[in-house]
């Protein structure tokens, strides 16, 4: 075995794994929360995209600094991309709190397709090319042909969300709370949780993890559409699943190990098939391990 | 009656929405020659929409909070007035009567591309009622159904192309095939609970139109086939005109087979069944139905008739590609169901006539057929869960309890 190869493979991996993962943070804490598969997730994760591409096309034409460009355009797509989170969920979700399960899959799924649209509409179908918001670090200069810096910019994120998050719902007065309304909503209630104002803050957070994906992974390949949050979504839900759902670390290292199956069969065995495996994936894990690996299953209870 | 506290929060709500559609409604930047345009005439229409509309929102909300209320538990659930009148025996022949004389006049009187529409309409329907047996009846959310629709339709195609088979012999063909798939996909899944099921289905479909899109030795890959036979009429050569109306006939004829055998299975053992199993999985197999054998049952039955509608597809268009199968397929197929009313038949039938034919004849509104279909899933299911239709739950009353109803 060509052991570059392996390598290179390796990290793609990663990187692949690291996006999905910024992805999946979102998908797992909604679920975790509400027990809803946030189908519109991707859709924000493309909207915080376009968000980016547009503050900072704009703001290079006003004629600021790289700094200031990556910090206010990633600040812009984080915002907005909260906002459109937070909306979404007191439109299409809030009122269907004590519906059927189905009712609410089926809301989330007119709000991906409405919203995957809207942007269509709104904008353009091309792809739009995408300046890198990344810029090359001089101390990668040695390894540059190996990872770039961009590539050491999303693991870094990652690992640093992921952290963040879990210090969030580990020790904070908030994530406490959170931890609560997943566990039992009326029980929470009770004891003086605002759980619709928990619910919100979970969105927004989730929404703001995936913006930050999004201008990662557009710096990443170049180029943006309105359809790139359909299989971004999906993989990143397949992710979560795979490390268990609602499980924080469970969707990172879910993420990493679906990167990884991707990176090596698209490398060993064949690239045509790339979506296929990973539809194949999904379909094994979910009929052989619903739980998923760090997850824990549990029996329904009449 | 509209107070200050209203204006004012609907003044709110459109400075929101003012906000958040500011960066994709109002910039549009053209990467290529570094030029912004600025559309700010958009953001007026976003905040006078937005502020009528979240009075619309807020009425309606409220609106069916009361409903709520009103609506004690044990009120036998009745239908609107204008279905019970149509319900009574006088009116409901004189319907059907008008219906049908329409229907057979309908491809004489109009145009072969009005007829083409119609054929794609009723295509619909048939499909629609097929996923409504799987969603509506069984209550299993499928976001693949469109798999099975290119199986028939490919089935078709395929067997078109290589052995020259003609229609009719292929139509039993591409529905067994159609329900071989449906079992294939329900074993692996029994075991899944509602949105992992969804999400199951919404694979295998994937699955079924990329394997599609690559193999090219079996299925020519992405530039399709084309050049299919249309149904041969006793092997007398039509013309195009007659080939339509032919189509036309035939696709009406499967549309009301479907009609009939669906509305027989409704009422049967098996459809009942159906129906428990969705309302309580747990409850049902204590009640000694077979659950396994129920849902695949379910599962084979909804994708016979996409397998049959498949090959009827193929044969109107004479030419597939997997571009015709995608997920967005089946979604539209699910608006439908889901417009109509889970479980109605009558609503499902409308809907499907309503959301296929309104966008083709108002071609300027026909670009936001998407955005439109994505809207109404959400509206349906936050306002109105029942569909336009909603289907009559099966009541028994005793007699004379109508009686006092009618005296009292």
């Amino acid at each position: 075995m060509d052991l570059e190869y392996f390598v290179e493979l390796f990290l793609g991996g990663l990187t692949r794994g690291s996006i999905y993962a910024l992805i999946a943070l979102g998908y797992t804490m909604v679920y975790g929360i509400i027990q809803l598969i946030n189908f519109a997730h991707g859709e924000i994760y493309m909207i915080g995209a376009f968000t980016a591409l547009i503050a900072s096309s704009v703001l290079t034409m006003v004629g600021l600094n790289e700094l200031s460009i990556i910090v206010l355009s990633s600040l812009a797509a984080v915002i907005y991309a909260s906002a459109y989170g937070f909306t979404i969920e007191r439109l299409a979700y809030r009122p269907l709190r004590h519906a059927p399960r189905l009712s609410a899959l089926i809301s989330a799924i007119g709000m991906s397709l409405f919203l995957q649209n809207y942007v269509l509409l709104a904008q353009t179908s091309d792809f739009l090319p995408f300046a890198s918001l990344i810029p090359h670090f001089a101390f990668m200069e040695p390894f540059a042909h190996i990872i770039g810096s961009t590539e050491i910019a999303i693991l870094i994120t990652t690992i640093i969300v992921m952290l963040l998050l879990t210090a969030l719902i580990k020790f904070t007065r908030i994530g406490k709370a959170m931890r609560a309304t997943a566990q039992d909503r009326e029980m929470a209630m009770l004891v003086g949780v605002d759980v619709d104002k928990i619910i919100s803050f979970t969105f927004l957070i989730g929404s703001a993890t995936a913006a930050i994906g999004g201008v990662l992974i557009a710096s990443h390949i170049g180029q943006i559409n309105f359809y790139i949050g359909f299989l971004a979504g999906i993989k990143a839900f397949v992710a979560a699943v795979l490390g268990g759902i609602g499980s924080i670390p469970g969707a990172v290292l879910g993420s990493f190990v679906l990167g990884w199956t991707e990176s090596f069969f698209t490398g060993y065995v064949s690239s045509d098939y790339e979506d296929v495996f990973a539809f194949l994936f999904l379909v094994l894990i979910l009929i052989f391990r619903p739980a998923g690996i760090l997850g824990r299953s549990e029996t329904e209870k009449v | 009656m509209v107070s200050f506290h209203e204006i004012k929060r609907s003044f709110l709500v459109s400075a929101w929405f003012m906000f958040l559609t500011f960066p994709i409604m109002v910039i549009k930047v053209n990467t290529v020659e570094k030029v912004i345009e600025w559309r700010w005439e958009r953001m007026l229409f976003v905040g006078l929409g937005s502020f009528s509309l979240s009075f619309v929102w807020r009425y309606l909300l409220r609106k069916k909070e009361t409903g709520r209320k009103k609506a004690e538990p044990t009120a036998a659930i009745r239908m609107p007035g204008i279905w019970r009148r149509l319900q009574e025996p006088k009116f409901f022949l004189s319907l059907s009567l008008a219906a049908a004389v329409l229907v057979v006049a309908f491809p004489f009187t109009f145009s072969i591309y009005q007829t083409n529409i119609m054929i794609t309409a009723l295509i619909y329907v048939v499909i629609a009622l097929g996923l409504n047996i799987v969603v509506g009846l069984a209550g299993l959310l499928d976001l693949g159904y469109v798999a099975f629709y290119a199986v028939g339709a490919y089935a078709y195609a395929l067997l078109n192309h290589h052995y020259g088979l003609g229609f009719w012999s292929v139509l039993p063909v591409g529905a067994a095939l159609g329900a071989l798939f449906g079992i294939l996909l329900g074993f692996p899944v029994l075991r899944l609970r509602g949105d992992y099921l969804a999400i199951v289905t919404l694979g295998f479909g994937e699955i079924i139109r990329l394997v599609l899109e690559n193999w090219n030795a079996l299925s020519f890959g992405p530039s399709g086939i084309a050049n299919i036979d249309r149904p041969g009429f006793f092997g007398i050569a039509l013309s195009l005109e007659g080939a339509t109306r032919y189509m036309y006939f035939l696709v009406v004829g499967l549309a009301v087979f479907t009609v009939f055998v669906v509305n027989r299975l409704q009422n049967s053992r098996i459809g009942r069944a159906w129906i428990a199993l969705r309302e309580d999985e747990i409850a049902c197999q204590a009640m000694g139905i077979d659950k396994a054998r129920t849902k695949l049952t379910a599962f084979a039955l909804g994708a016979t008739w996409a397998g049959m509608g498949g090959v009827v597809f193929a044969a109107k268009t004479t030419f597939i590609n997997p571009a015709s199968f995608t997920i967005w397929e089946s979604i539209i197929i699910l608006c439908i169901v889901v417009l109509g009313g889970m479980g109605s038949m009558i609503g499902i039938i409308l809907a499907a006539l309503v959301l296929i034919l309104l966008p083709e004849y108002l071609r300027a509104f026909s670009e936001y057929r998407m955005c439109l279909f994505g809207a109404l899933l959400v509206i349906m299911m936050v306002f109105r869960p029942g569909g336009i239709v909603p289907n009559v739950r099966r009541t028994y009353r005793f007699k004379r309890l109508d009686r006092e109803d009618k005296e009292g």
